[in-house]
């Protein structure tokens, strides 16, 4: 009965959702990691003053930010490999991740930013800080407000991403669950099953996101 | 205020109900077709002697009488039977093969008709009386010997293995601890391979043009299924090449409406004479590419 749930998918086949979940969870946080501090960078850039860095910076954004996740992943999968630097399927597909979720990290850490209003640091630059100072003890405490929300859910997408392994034999629990799929012939199950395990993983991040939200608006008040 | 929303909540839920129960439902019917078009192989089957209940009147007289050869091809099948979408050309080895009969028995190998078949359309076409003969990448199995009779092999399709010019790898044996083998999701050629080379990684794609891509890029060592399909990749680039022969029997033959002995001896005649005049082996290596083993 192919359209029944069976429940016994996931006792039979425990081995490979289990490998698929812990390399899901592995992909996941280096790629936030990764993101994490390479979207700080950029956003850097594209807030300094320095022109050349502002330039690098906003091709990054706009470059990464406009082409599918899949294309970036085939880049390192496919494109890095011809060039003689053989990556696997885990590898390749966690980089893609890495360098597509930094792109948005970036253009949230820049918005948030920029919303502290311009006369914050005029102020600020008035009584005699210096601009590092300015940023630390001024702009970001202010602006963390609105970037860590928008930052948490950039890490659910992330997580919802990191499926895109399964195009490129990274071992991740969305391909084992093709190939359990195939196995038994029970879609509805192996990938309700499947939606559990993503949901145990961005539910929590989730939450984080609403509760950061709740609190920094009855800050405001 | 809390009243519409609260219908509008349980509208949501039963859409919901609604499209899982029909993505159940669609989902299941490939699931059959997978099932009953599963490649059982079997021993290399020559005809079946089933006169029992013999056509009528016999297909030789009715294509004598009708002057044309109406052979069952595909149209999608890259070597075998391809219709050129700019010429509109059905060409391939299987329509070769057709042609050759239509000049066996009519004296002219223009006097054919080819009709498009599916690997689910073609035997029900075939008992119907719409096409005469079935050439078109059909595997003999046992189970399918229950409704048509066929020919004598006129293709060893089999799993096979492509792998890039000059590779250590030469076939099964060499597939060791560490070596990477791409094949596609959920087919036969995986679970094989997965029998037949226990200690390789066998890394597996959305589809064979992907599995082909990784191969070029260096993700792995080796491609594996039918020997069909990566004959046509060696066509495509004579950088990589099969190696080590079949591991999986899978012959490919004619098949002829159940019963019609007479039917299946002209084909089977034609087949040994395409062979013993070399015939054969121009059209396999033109195809092909290669001599057959």
């Amino acid at each position: 009965m192919p359209g029944k749930f069976d429940i016994h998918v996931l006792f039979n086949h425990w081995d490979r959702f289990a490998e698929g979940f812990i390399h899901t969870i592995e992909a996941s946080v280096l790629a936030l990691i990764g993101s994490f501090v390479l979207g700080v960078i950029i956003a850097v850039m594209r807030i300094s003053p320095i022109r050349v860095l502002n330039v690098i910076g906003t091709v990054y954004v706009e470059f990464i930010r406009n082409i599918p996740l899949l294309l970036v992943v085939f880049f390192f999968f496919l494109g890095i490999p011809s060039l003689g630097l053989p990556l696997d399927g885990f590898t390749s597909g966690t980089l893609g991740l890495m360098v597509y979720t930094a792109s948005f990290i970036a253009e949230a850490i820049r918005a948030g930013i920029q919303s502290v209003p311009a006369g914050q640091t005029e102020a600020a630059r008035a009584t005699g800080l210096s601009y590092i100072q300015t940023m630390l003890h001024i702009v970001l405490p202010q602006a963390i407000k609105i970037v860590l929300p928008a930052i948490g859910n950039q890490f659910i997408n992330l997580v919802k991403n990191s499926s895109i392994l399964a195009v490129v034999t990274g071992m991740d629990l969305m391909y084992y669950a093709d190939l359990i799929n195939s196995d038994t012939f029970l879609p509805l199950t192996v990938y309700t099953i499947v939606a559990v395990f993503y949901l145990v993983l961005t539910l929590p991040l989730s939450f984080a996101v609403h509760y950061m939200e709740r609190r920094f608006r009855s800050a405001d008040r | 205020m809390k009243k519409p929303l609260r219908w509008s909540v349980a509208f949501v839920l039963l859409a919901m109900c609604l499209v899982f129960t029909a993505c159940g439902g669609s989902k299941s019917e490939p699931t059959a077709a997978t099932g009953g078009g599963s490649t059982d192989t079997t021993a290399s089957g020559n005809k079946d002697e089933g006169g029992d209940t013999a056509a009528k009147g016999g297909t030789l007289e009715a294509i004598k009488a009708r002057g044309k050869l109406i052979a069952g091809v595909k149209y999608d099948t890259k070597l075998f039977g391809l219709k050129d979408p700019t010429s509109g050309k059905v060409e391939g080895f299987d329509i070769d093969i057709a042609k050759a009969l239509a000049k066996k028995i009519l004296g002219d190998e223009t006097k054919i008709e080819l009709k498009e078949v599916t690997s689910k359309t073609r035997i029900p076409l075939l008992q119907n009386g719409d096409i005469d003969l079935i050439v078109a990448t059909m595997t003999i199995t046992e189970e399918r010997k229950q409704q048509v009779d066929f020919s004598d092999v006129y293709f060893k399709a089999g799993q096979s293995l492509l792998v890039k010019k000059g590779s250590a790898i030469q076939g099964l044996e060499d597939l060791k601890k560490g070596v990477k083998v791409l094949t596609v999701k959920g087919s036969t050629s995986a679970k094989n391979i997965r029998e037949k080379a226990p200690d390789a990684t066998v890394l597996e794609f959305e589809n064979y043009q992907d599995a082909f891509t990784a191969l070029k890029a260096g993700q792995g060592e080796a491609l594996t299924t039918d020997n069909a399909i990566l004959l046509g990749m060696q066509k495509q680039d004579p950088n990589y090449v099969l190696v080590g022969g079949t591991f999986t029997d899978e012959p490919y033959g004619i098949a002829i409406k159940k019963g019609d002995a007479e039917f299946v001896k002209t084909v089977n005649d034609l087949l040994k004479e395409m062979k013993d005049s070399g015939e054969y082996d121009k059209l396999y290596e033109q195809w092909m590419g290669v001599k057959p083993e």
